[in-house]
């Protein structure tokens, strides 16, 4: 798109763009610290991961800030108003990214102990590694203004699912097996569940970019079940 | 159905916009030409205007929003060298027929201007010039009445009551301009045309002329040129967007200001003109 005929303007738009691209780079790097953190059962990691959050929560207010600076100053119309509205909605999804991979970096340190099984670990990392991908292609997606990239990023939200059921399950097998591996198993239920939770941010975004480029809400047919088998279509 | 639905009422935007939809055309313009000698100003402009409802027609300077809007109470019959093309319909009846009056014409499709224009009368017989030329009363009490109650109307009423034999240029910017609104108004108009009304008006002023033209649409139609583009998101649920004599683009406001489909519009409502 051209540029605007006042230029702060558009210096002000790409601030506030290039603020939630530093806030997507951030939110990557928790989590992957995080989940590292887990499955190498690396405490100083850990910690190191929840006091970095920080770091987006500041960048968050930051960004909306900036948003109600332009909302005062320009009105904002057409493009630019749906790139605001986007900016505010992405940085409260990325932000809160942040908080559900602390809460993964915590429970390392309560669980303090080597994982019981090796395949649960690396279901857990398999399944961080899409919602990682999920988020760098959603945030060029963003950068890009790739509505169709958008798209596809919401359609495979589907797999990080699946992989939480069968964690889910797993998990409830483990526990039934031996209840001492209750405290660990509930834990790492929590941490499967973060990351699941991530990738539904990730469709968020996805949809939110969306908005941005074309204008139009992604009509939502996509039939939703969780672990608890029940199919949601209401509230998808 | 949008998915406000759930939490709509009568009065939210959205659907308020949305409810227009269905109404009927009240102005039918189609293929308008005008020249001015050689100058082509208004190029095959075809567009429905939709009964009590704001229409707000914007563009930048020169590109013909004025002067289409001129064009639908024929005050471009004024200009020698200007020459209207095509059919302008009010009510399916074509206003450039030789059979129509254009004052009566003008009596029905009433006018407000950028410059507030009061007659250097009073307050009272600026309003009762329309009704009186137009042989609209037989008595004194029936004028009395319909200045009253256009005054009422403009919302001027309480602020010049006491003083109606002052003259109306003693009164202030927006206080004149709603005078003017009032003296349109007075002749029962169907559809009222207004050209860049609150252009000379400070920020209070201009938001009890928004005030107004927001009631007045309840029994009139309403097209306002502006160059303010949130004014026009503000007070318009039609918007078309003209550019060198072309109409680019007509639609709901709501569509036009978040989501428009032509490159130009997007250009201009986001300020990447130039």
């Amino acid at each position: 798109m051209s540029e605007h005929t006042v230029s702060s303007y558009d210096e002000e738009l790409s601030g506030i763009a290039g603020r939630i691209a530093e806030m997507g780079g951030l939110a990557e790097s928790i989590v992957t610290d995080a989940v590292t953190a887990l499955i190498t059962q690396d405490l100083d990691l850990a910690q190191a991961t929840i006091g970095r959050d920080h770091r987006l929560d500041d960048l968050m207010h930051d960004i909306e800030m900036r948003n109600v600076l332009v909302i005062a100053r320009r009105q904002p119309m057409g493009q630019d108003l749906r790139e605001i509205m986007a900016a505010t909605r992405i940085a409260n999804d990325l932000e809160r990214v942040g908080d559900m991979a602390k809460n993964v970096a915590k429970r390392v340190i309560a669980i303090d102990s080597d994982l019981k099984s090796k395949t649960l670990a690396i279901g857990v990392e398999h399944m961080t590694e899409l919602a990682l991908a999920q988020l760098k292609a959603v945030l060029d997606a963003y950068t890009r203004k790739d509505a169709e990239e958008a798209v596809k990023v919401r359609e495979r939200d589907a797999e990080i699912d699946a992989i939480y059921t069968s964690l889910f399950r797993e998990l409830l097998t483990y526990m039934m097996e031996d209840p001492r591996n209750i405290t660990q198993c509930a834990h790492l239920l929590f941490c499967a569940k973060n990351i699941e939770r991530i990738g539904d941010h990730a469709t968020n975004i996805a949809e939110n970019v969306y908005y941005m480029v074309t204008g139009k809400r992604l009509l939502d047919d996509r039939p939703r079940m969780d672990e608890t088998g029940v199919e949601d279509k209401e509230n998808a | 159905m949008s998915s406000f639905s759930g939490l709509a009422r009568a009065t939210d935007p959205i659907d308020q916009n949305k409810a227009t939809a269905m109404e009927n055309v009240k102005i039918a313009a189609e293929k308008v030409q005008v020249f001015y000698g050689e100058t082509h100003a208004i190029k095959d402009v075809s567009i429905d205007i939709r009964a009590r409802t704001v229409t707000a027609f914007i563009g930048p300077s020169g590109c013909g929003k004025s002067t289409f809007l001129r064009c639908l109470n024929r005050m471009n019959d004024t200009i020698d060298i200007c020459r209207v093309e095509g059919r302008i319909a009010i009510d399916n009846e074509d206003i450039y027929d030789p059979k129509v009056d254009p004052v009566q014409l003008r009596a029905k499709v009433g006018m407000v201007f950028q410059k507030p224009n009061p007659f250097p009368k009073s307050i009272y017989d600026n309003i009762a010039y329309g009704p009186r030329i137009h042989g609209l009363v037989r008595r004194k009490s029936e004028l009395d009445d319909i200045v009253a109650s256009s005054l009422q109307k403009a919302g001027l009423w309480e602020e010049v009551k006491d003083r109606l034999d002052s003259p109306g240029t003693g009164l202030s910017g927006g206080q004149q301009q709603r005078l003017c609104i009032a003296r349109a108004i007075a002749v029962s108009p169907e559809v009222i045309l207004m050209d860049e009304p609150c252009s000379a008006l400070d920020p209070i002023a201009t938001a009890k002329v928004e005030e107004l033209i927001d009631e007045l649409r309840e029994n009139y139609t309403i097209v306002i040129v502006t160059h303010s583009m949130q004014q026009a998101a503000r007070v318009s649920q039609r918007t078309a967007f003209f550019h060198l004599g072309n109409l680019v683009e007509v639609g709901d406001t709501q569509d036009i200001f978040t989501n428009p489909v032509d490159k130009r519009t997007q250009d201009y409502i986001t300020g990447r003109f130039g």
